[in-house]
């Protein structure tokens, strides 16, 4: 590991100030992306400073949302009575990943930000354009099983390895932020990450000491019924191959609304907005979800060990929205 | 008991106060310390284990402001004014902590390496189980879980983080099912003296 000098700070706008003033300075909430990849040398911040103690850590329930403080972590997010009662989906994402101890360290902001797990970005010796631009990406012809079907491009794969994010990106969360100089801005959730494109080392929308303050849940009737499902290789403890975070709005059997997003499979928190639109008006069967998965993954591009994603990304989705349908309220 | 400094190896150091089983340490580390770094090496509290040391076995678990956490994922400098309670923390004189106690009577390990973590989780999981809050297979998140419900299914998933390669899980199972037990039957004696009074 690079040494690094560590600094705590007590204001948002010093925090930002601080990792601004140097390019090299990264912040550090839970640790439990940055320590880890700080141990294999793929992050070398030359500054640290530490953000768990910017009165950042508090979640306000009101009638018209749950705003959530970025230093609150994913367990005090998943287990208050609020948003489990409001947002079950994103209670269950956040407890379907991880165990409970990087839960109780990770952050809600940490995770909005947190890096992909493709095994060539965590590999220095590996080629990856994500890490280092323009060097290549072993995952296109290498061992790709658990790499991304959608939003995936010639120069990166990557999952994005968020269960939370999922849930957010259908509650059109918003990140707020605060700069350097002390202006503020909020971000659509949908806007947030970037697929990789042409550019897979830009993640995300926020600009070098750019601190995310807090994000926004806008209330949502609806999302009393919703559902995140995920499917993985253990029962536990593991990233998913293919989720499904969803939110149905019924009238008696039919359709008002509904919300599909899809995680394991993209590189970024996806939302699947032409599927959710053909729902609508519709009677609410699993044929129907079915229609809505194909057009799901309608543009699904595999590799050689992933291909098997498609099918198994549209059969979550399937049990997803017919599991929240059959939800008793 | 006064504060004792101690001095690890610096390149970036940085002044910490570090509270560990009641006792506060004064100490000027390296940045990249991790906290388990700290307790075993700096501390001599050598009953936190490292195992991975990336986050994925558990065996380094502690509990920091009553939350169970990593501390290989931890750096020292960052547990400033927090208070960490190690597996040589949990027992009160020779008077094992019930949870020590039932891994004991229930034979939950064998080589021992990842025992402190789990005995340390399992307290967690079990206050987490009294606070009622919900698991992964927690049926309906909305629902409050009690422990005389809690399947093993529930234990499993809330120990999750701990891996045993020994594969002593069913006897770890049955070890925090003794404590859940136990807290049960004693809150249900205490209702019954409240009822008597």
């Amino acid at each position: 590991m690079n040494a690094f000098t560590f600094e705590r700070l007590s204001r948002p706008t010093e925090a930002a100030s601080a990792v601004a003033a140097r390019p090299g300075a990264m912040f550090l909430a839970g640790g439990t992306t940055l320590v880890d990849l700080m141990k294999v040398d793929v992050l070398t911040p030359d500054t640290v400073v530490d953000v768990r103690h910017l009165g950042l850590s508090s979640i306000d329930v009101s009638d018209r949302a749950i705003t959530v403080g970025a230093a609150v972590t994913n367990s005090q997010l998943a287990w208050h009575p609020a948003v489990r009662d409001r947002f079950p989906v994103l209670s269950q994402a956040i407890l379907s990943g991880a165990t409970t101890q990087i839960r109780n360290m990770a952050t809600v902001a940490g995770n909005i930000l947190q890096r992909t797990r493709c095994s060539y970005f965590r590999d220095v010796h590996a080629s990856c354009n994500r890490r280092q631009p323009g060097s290549g990406c072993d995952a296109l012809d290498g061992f790709n099983r658990g790499h991304a079907v959608l939003g995936v491009s010639d120069h990166c794969i990557a999952t994005h390895p968020s269960d939370m994010c999922v849930a957010m990106a259908v509650l059109d969360a918003e990140v707020h932020t605060v700069r350097a100089d002390g202006t503020t801005r909020s971000i659509p959730f949908g806007e947030f990450h970037k697929a990789p494109g042409d550019t897979p080392h830009v993640e995300v929308a926020l600009a070098h000491g750019e601190l995310i303050t807090h994000v926004v849940i806008p209330h949502l009737a609806a999302a009393r019924r919703s559902h995140y499902l995920k499917v993985r290789d253990r029962a536990s403890y593991e990233f998913a191959l293919a989720s499904a975070a969803v939110v149905l709005d019924l009238d008696g059997d039919t359709i008002r609304d509904a919300r599909l997003g899809l995680g394991g499979v993209a590189t970024k928190p996806w939302r699947a907005v032409e599927a959710e639109q053909i729902l609508m008006g519709h009677k609410a069967t699993d044929d129907a979800f079915r229609d809505a998965a194909e057009i799901a993954l309608a543009g699904a591009v595999a590799r050689d060990h992933n291909h098997f994603k498609i099918e198994l990304a549209k059969r979550t989705i399937v049990r997803a929205f017919a599991t929240a349908r059959d939800a008793n309220l | 008991m006064s504060p004792r400094v101690l001095t690890g190896s610096e390149t970036v150091g940085v002044r910490t106060s570090l509270r560990v089983n009641d006792t506060t340490h004064e100490l000027s580390v390296d940045s990249r310390l991790t906290l388990l770094d700290a307790l075993r090496d700096v501390l001599g509290l050598t009953g936190t284990k490292k195992g991975c040391d990336q986050g994925a076995c558990g065996a380094c678990t502690v509990i920091i402001d009553g939350q169970r956490v990593l501390s290989c994922l931890t750096l020292a400098a960052a547990c400033e004014g927090q208070h960490v309670v190690t597996i040589e923390g949990l027992a009160t004189g020779d008077v094992l902590h019930p949870m020590q106690a039932a891994f004991l009577h229930c034979d939950g390990f064998q080589c021992g390496y990842c025992t402190p973590g789990q005995i340390l989780s399992a307290v967690c999981a079990v206050q987490e189980v009294h606070a009622g809050v919900p698991s992964h297979v927690t049926p309906d998140v909305r629902q409050t879980v009690n422990s005389t419900t809690l399947t093993d299914e529930e234990i499993r998933e809330r120990m999750s983080g701990n891996l045993c390669r020994c594969a002593a899980y069913p006897n770890i199972v049955a070890a925090v099912r003794q404590v859940l037990s136990a807290a049960e039957a004693q809150s249900a004696k205490a209702d019954a003296n409240e009822v008597r009074s």
